[in-house]
């Protein structure tokens, strides 16, 4: 087990965990990108996801959007934009954005076009504007799949700032290409680790923010992959399906 | 951008396609053989399941980079091998694929199994003969981002040296040739859409009874 | 007072939900609306408040016209139930029942106090205000529905088919609870159904709608029994609308016998008769077959034959006055008054003969 101890005799030394090539600096850049991309990410994904799903119209690009993008390859996107841009923050972060885009969109849409019909129906009954219905019952109703998505979406940003190395940029990515380029198999074996546990440690961190934040009553059901659902609700499996109801065929608001 | 390598290059492209294809398919296939029987006793016993689904997700949570990277050390092989690039994403297939199947067979409603072992289904013919088919729909939903993810997973593989058309990336960035990206991103991209349509082609085709349906609710509508 | 005139939906592919529907819904009182699929009843119902724009006519609530309110606002004051209750599952049953009085601006603590008056009004226990709708049976769920659509105590409640999703013995106890309420509170109430026994035994004036949204008969349940306009509606009564339409006859008329009645533990009577055995109430508990009487000296719960149902002398009616003296096994049947105590004998030539008297009666008038 020589891996591991080398592994292990480069984590402990000191050096490695100071200066400009450090382990927190590594750390705090890699989370910075991130973390902006994630932002960007919301930002963009989250309303269009939430009109999509609300009003109905447009599924079919979101969901086609949705899955087109995940074919992109991170690794060609990235270095395109920085041949175009430059090395620079800009071409990193908006690949990472360009990446985090469809789970979050995925997740949002489903989440909303999951909520049941005749709830959203009860709450028009009752008197509620359609902002108040938007904000009041669906957004809430949609945090556990609108959550998933984002959880999926943290992993694929942290899986592709490492990559952001490559184009000799910051980040925990840095040890891999490094270490590659040295033959320092500990440090790549290292840098491996640490990225690995940085993703279990932020997916942890999520899991906590969604028991937190989702209402206990939503509990237990909504914890499938969106990928998955909203490839599921465009194939009508029919275990999915609720049977249509009649009475809000020609609803009008 | 100039064009003009890439009638010149026909051989080396094709050669690199057929590389990504190989890197990507083979690890959904062995993934699929995997993961079904994985994903079939997940679904029988609560004990299994508690023990697979978590560690499925925790194995799928490590980034694709650090698992090439990690492998090697692990299984003995060289760093710059096809092998590690395989068996990382036979890993995160089954990952996949292990929850995906879970909750395929989960969702097969349960009068109809009652139904199939009232009449004299044994286990394994029952799983073959009505649970499966009726998985299926779940289960390629599950394959098709399974397969897309690896196909685009396998041109990281790019950074240690093997990555099918992922080598046209490192390639145009090493010389400046950002069409040669561009012409790769391209490549990927039809490569992943042409097995999703595959793949939902297939899906359709093995479930004739859901295109029933669909043409019936649409006339009903 | 709800009042459609000449009220029309027609929907964009053609097809004509509703036929220029000329109807008064009377305030105070459960009017259903009734028919097949397809006949508009829950089109009607939605246009009330809204959530279906009318193509044609003018719906007017308290004279009114409901296009004249925003929207919104007019839904606040109208209580709406649908069939799978609705219920917010992101809130707790108590923050559901609140939701229309915080909707109107009331203080959060005078919302929560109102809904958790309103749960006992419905019968719900007062544990279940923390619960979520997951965790509660479908039964309970539309009573939290039906709660928190009295919540802010609107004068008018729509009801869409609420009880129709539950099973027959939660349907009838719900159905129970709903005319106990309504005994109560006095809303007007107007209730739409596919099931005809269930708009006879709620609706103060049931409407009888046909495919295509014209309306076949209104009136009182018990002159749509006895009096079918047509044969559309008389098919959609089904059956035994003679027999169940005596449910809406008086029998005061009908004379009480005499009904000799023998505790438990008293001793057997030397009698091949059939008598009627009660318990130290006067409580009804089963017939004694005297010709089967085998020896036994003491009268004691197992030998008693079960007896058939009871007609309540104060709220019966001729139906439940025939069904008492059909189903006893003695061939009497078994009266009682308020308390539950044995009143007196009905036979089955009684109940004929004071529907004679009825009938000529109803003609009269």
């Amino acid at each position: 087990m020589n891996l591991i101890a080398e592994m292990v005799a480069w984590l402990t030394t000191a050096e490695h965990w100071t200066g400009s090539g450090g382990v927190p600096v590594r750390l705090l850049e890699h989370l910075y990108y991130s973390g902006l991309a994630m932002l960007l990410g919301l930002l963009v994904a989250v309303p269009v996801g939430v009109a999509v799903g609300h009003t109905g119209r447009g599924s079919f690009l979101v969901v086609g959007a949705a899955n087109a993008l995940r074919a992109l390859p991170e690794l060609g996107l990235l270095i395109l934009l920085v041949l175009s841009m430059g090395i620079g923050l800009l071409p990193v972060v908006l690949a990472l954005t360009v990446l985090a885009i469809p789970p979050l969109l995925a997740g949002t849409y489903a989440g909303v076009r999951n909520v049941d019909r005749s709830v959203v129906d009860a709450a028009r009954g009752m008197g509620m504007r359609e902002s108040q219905v938007l904000f009041k019952v669906e957004l809430p109703n949609a945090l556990p799949l609108v959550l998933g998505g984002a959880r999926s979406a943290a992993l694929q940003v942290i899986a592709t700032a490492a990559v952001a190395a490559y184009v000799s940029y910051g980040g925990l990515g840095r040890y891999l290409i490094d270490g590659l380029r040295q033959q320092d198999y500990a440090q790549m074996v290292a840098g491996a680790l640490l990225i690995a546990v940085l993703a279990l440690v932020v997916e942890a961190a999520l899991a906590l923010l969604q028991r937190a934040i989702v209402s206990p009553g939503l509990r237990g059901g909504a914890r499938r992959s969106p990928t998955v659902d909203v490839a599921r609700s465009e194939h009508d499996a029919p275990s999915t399906q609720r049977p249509p109801a009649p009475e809000l065929a020609g609803v009008e608001r | 951008m100039v064009w003009e390598w890439i009638p010149r290059n026909v051989g080396v492209l094709v050669e690199l396609l057929g590389e990504h294809v190989m890197l990507s398919l083979v690890p959904v296939l062995i993934g699929v053989v995997v993961a079904v029987p994985l994903g079939w006793s997940a679904h029988r016993s609560a004990s299994v399941r508690a023990v697979l689904i978590p560690t499925s997700g925790l194995l799928y949570t490590i980034p694709s980079l650090a698992l090439f990277v990690v492998l090697p050390g692990i299984l003995g092989t060289q760093v710059r091998s096809p092998v590690n690039v395989i068996v990382a994403l036979t890993i995160y297939t089954v990952a996949l694929l292990v929850r995906t199947i879970a909750d395929a067979l989960a969702a097969v409603p349960s009068m109809v199994v009652a139904a199939a072992t009232a009449m004299g289904f044994r286990p394994a013919r029952r799983f073959v003969a009505v649970e499966l088919p009726l998985a299926v729909p779940v289960l390629i939903a599950g394959l098709r981002v399974a397969t897309v993810s690896n196909i685009s997973l396998v041109s990281v593989g790019a950074l240690i040296g093997i990555g099918g058309l992922g080598g046209l990336f490192t390639d145009g960035y090493q010389r400046n040739i950002p069409s040669e990206i561009v012409a790769g991103i391209v490549l990927v991209v039809l490569l992943a859409l042409l097995a999703d349509a595959l793949l939902l082609a297939v899906g359709r085709l093995t479930t004739p009874w859901e295109r029933a349906s669909r043409v019936a609710r649409r006339s009903r509508a | 007072m709800i009042e459609f005139r000449g009220v029309t939906k027609r929907f964009p592919d053609g097809t004509v939900a509703v036929d220029k529907l000329d109807l008064v819904v009377e305030a105070g009182g459960i009017t259903v609306f009734v028919g097949p699929s397809g006949c508009g009843k829950t089109t009607s119902l939605r246009m009330i408040n809204r959530m279906i724009e009318p193509t044609g006519g003018t719906i007017l609530v308290d004279g009114r016209d409901v296009t004249a309110t925003d929207a919104a606002e007019l839904r606040r004051g109208i209580g709406y139930v649908i069939q799978h209750a609705g219920l917010f599952p992101h809130r707790t049953i108590l923050d559901n029942i609140a939701t229309v009085p915080l909707l109107l601006g009331w203080s959060k603590a005078k919302a929560r106090s109102r809904a958790a008056e309103l749960m006992e009004i419905v019968g719900l226990a007062p544990e279940m205000a923390r619960r979520y709708p997951a965790q509660l049976s479908g039964g309970q769920q539309q009573r939290v529905g039906v709660a928190r659509a009295l919540a802010a105590d609107p004068p008018i409640l729509l009801m869409d088919e609420p009880f129709s999703a539950v099973d027959p013995v939660v349907r009838e106890s719900l159905q129970d609870e709903l005319l106990r309420l309504q005994s109560e509170l006095g809303k007007t109430i107007v209730f739409v159904t596919h099931d005809i026994d269930e708009a006879i035994k709620l609706g103060d004036k049931v409407a009888v709608l046909r495919v295509g949204g014209v309306l076949a008969q209104y009136d009182q349940p018990g002159r749509i029994l006895a009096r079918p306009i047509d044969d559309f509606v008389d098919n959609f009564v089904g059956r035994d609308r003679g027999y169940r339409g005596l449910g809406f006859l008086s029998s005061d008329a009908i004379p009480i016998g005499e009904l000799p009645t023998i505790a438990l533990g008293e001793p057997v009577p030397d009698d091949d008769a059939w008598v009627l055995v009660v318990d130290s109430e006067q409580h009804p508990q089963g017939w004694l077959n005297g010709a089967e009487r085998n020896g036994a000296t003491v009268v004691e719960a197992d030998h008693l034959v079960p007896g058939g149902s009871l007609y309540d002398i104060g709220s019966g009616s001729l139906r439940s006055a025939l069904d008492a003296a059909l189903s006893s096994p003695s061939g009497q049947g078994v009266a009682i008054d308020a308390e539950g105590r044995v009143a007196g004998s009905i036979t089955a030539d009684d109940v004929l003969r004071a529907l004679d008297d009825v009938r000529r009666d109803v003609a009269a008038a």
